[in-house]
């Protein structure tokens, strides 16, 4: 999987609350959660995100609450992948449940900047600012997790299970 | 002889069918309860039925609490409540709850003695990590693990790490378990124990009722924390006897466990604490923001709307009014707390005091109904979190501490001390 888009850059502790307020949290729809997706952290999030684009942050990104409708609306925003220094462990979980691409890179997360233009290769974990023409690597996943991800996530496993 | 295993080690190892496991370790365990709520579960049993499996692996292990926005808020609420109703009914949940019977599903499954020591929970909410303290793993996942859950009955687990707060001394006067945790996740960090186990041990622990062991496990998620646990002595079965709904398992961690980081805290040398927005670690010392004006009170949550904090905050309250300008909101979090509470006449003390007592529900708690801030509003509550927006609008403020902080600040008007009101 490649990706190529504009970074979005946040800091530390982004959390689900400011992902998705809960006073939206009455609609499980993809589609209308991505019209209010980073808006408490960022209002103007959702009129300039294109489709390929990328979110960068520090530590802890995602923590809060265990709301799948946080990894939906990023994803249904148009974001490719999120890569920060490390993600809150339910987030990272429900990321790879529902088939949102993730990268663990403190170095990565430092470096990129807003506004500039980022490569992913999410097979070799090669991430590449093109803007300045920094590389660098994400901590791959475990083969287990892998299995999931390339398997088309946990819901295709236990669908494969059940037919069994 | 297995490794030396710590509490949650030997849960993890049992449910996985091993005689050991160590941190790092990618497991599958057996689950004894999966819960969602009315937020959570209509995407779960969206992903349940993508999974084929019809039924759910055994209708008397599932927990579905429509807690968060009901009584129904508005038609979309009442749609999704729908969604977990008309499911519970097809499947034959027996752990479905409707409104009059239903509380906040966190006080709601340990009283209902739905989980218990030794179980492995996942729920579909970060606040599963609440049952830890009766000496279970608990831990929050997303609403696609719950559907995975309900379908095999299994979940994967990297088995965490674990992280030992002794906690030695005696508690000062107006200092709970709210504050003592508020005092853990100020000095750790919001991610000071990421992907980690919380085991609270010492004989300041050993002396805490369950209500206040539930608030410390409640905001082990605070610190990023995979899990908190307490480990099962005479107050968890004083608890748990006549009401747990299977039969129980003990463990304890083994004297020679391993761990990350053990953390020393003297009991004695904690004060009330409040956290500041917007994060739970942004704590500072009560005696130091009675600066803090604020515009309402909320005193409830899976935190905090347990019996003992309605006692305490009644005792507070009681032959007092609250300031004019602070609206204060009481939510007791099940309808046994309910009952009760109205029973020792603790709804006359709020009433009298010109306080509100609503139905069960999270309503506020997570900005959701019931007490909403406007622009630039503070509240001080005895919730669990304080993020941006989470009470309402985006630039209102959310003050975190104890029920006897609480009910003092509504008092005053401005965030105080019980002993201020003298
Ligand atoms: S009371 Fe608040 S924190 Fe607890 S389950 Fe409800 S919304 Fe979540």
């Amino acid at each position: 999987m490649r990706f190529e888009g504009t970074a979005h850059r946040y800091g530390r502790d982004v959390d689900t609350d400011v992902i998705i307020p809960a006073r939206y949290l009455n609609t499980s729809d993809p589609a209308e959660l991505a019209k209010h997706c980073m808006e408490d952290i960022d209002a103007g999030f959702v009129a300039k995100v294109k489709p390929g684009d990328i979110i960068v942050a520090d530590e802890n990104f995602g923590c809060g609450s265990s709301r799948e409708h946080a990894p939906i609306a990023i994803k249904a925003s148009g974001v490719t992948v999120v890569i920060a220094s490390s993600f809150a462990r339910i987030f990272y979980r429900n990321a790879i449940n529902t088939g949102l691409p993730i990268m663990e890179s403190p170095e990565a997360a430092r470096a990129i900047r807003d506004g500039d233009t980022v490569a992913v290769d999410a097979d070799t974990g090669t991430i590449t600012d093109i803007t300045t023409g920094e590389v660098f690597t994400a901590q791959p996943f475990p083969p287990f997790i892998k299995g999931i991800i390339e398997g088309g996530g946990l819901i295709a496993a236990v669908r494969e299970r059940v037919a069994k | 002889m297995p490794r030396p295993m710590t509490i949650t080690e030997k849960i993890l190892a049992a449910h996985a069918g091993r005689e050991s496991v160590e941190p790092g370790q990618l497991i599958e365990c057996s689950l004894d309860i999966v819960l969602a709520n009315d937020v959570t579960a209509p995407i779960a049993i969206r992903e349940f039925a993508a999974t084929g499996a019809g039924s759910v692996w055994d209708p008397t292990k599932v927990a579905l609490v429509p807690d968060h926005y009901t009584p129904n808020k508005d038609i979309k609420s009442a749609e999704q409540a729908k969604i977990v109703r008309d499911f519970a009914h097809a499947q034959g949940i027996t752990h479905y709850w409707e409104v009059g019977c239903m509380g906040v599903e966190h006080a709601l499954l340990p009283e209902q003695g739905v989980v218990g020591p030794g179980d492995v929970i996942i729920g579909a909410d970060s606040h599963t990590c609440t049952y830890g303290a009766l000496g279970a793993f608990a831990t929050g996942v997303g609403s696609t693990d719950a559907a995975a859950g309900m379908a095999t009955g299994t979940a994967w687990f990297k088995v965490p790490s674990s992280l030992k707060f002794e906690v030695t001394g005696k508690l000062q006067p107006w200092v709970s378990g709210k504050d003592l945790i508020l005092h853990i996740i100020g000095m750790i960090g919001v991610d000071g124990a990421l992907y980690q186990a919380m085991e609270f041990t010492g004989d300041t622990i050993a002396s805490l009722g369950m209500d206040d062991r539930f608030t410390i496990c409640n905001m082990a998620i605070e610190a990023g924390g995979k899990s908190g646990i307490i480990a099962f002595d005479e107050t968890t079965r004083a608890y748990v006897e006549g009401r747990a709904e299977r039969a129980w398992t003990v463990y304890e961690s083994d004297a020679d466990a391993v761990y990350d980081k053990v953390y020393r805290i003297d009991a004695a040398a904690i004060e009330p604490t409040v956290a500041f927005p917007h994060l739970p670690s942004n704590t500072k010392l009560v005696r130091d923001s009675r600066h803090v004006n604020v515009d309402q009170v909320v005193i409830g949550s899976c935190t905090n709307g347990r019996i003992e904090d309605l006692r305490i905050a009644a005792g507070v309250l009681k032959g007092r009014t609250v300031d004019p300008r602070v609206r204060t909101i009481v939510i007791p979090a099940t309808q046994a707390i309910w009952k009760q509470a109205m029973h020792e006449g603790l709804f006359d003390i709020f009433v009298d005091a010109g306080a509100a007592v609503s139905t069960p529900t999270c309503g506020p708690c997570l900005g959701g109904h019931m007490g909403i801030l406007a622009a630039g509003e503070r509240a001080f509550a005895t919730t669990n979190r304080n993020f941006v927006g989470r009470m309402g609008d985006p630039t209102s403020e959310v003050y975190l501490g104890s029920p006897a902080v609480a009910a003092a600040t509504a008092v005053a008007g401005h965030i105080a001390l019980p002993d201020d009101l003298d």
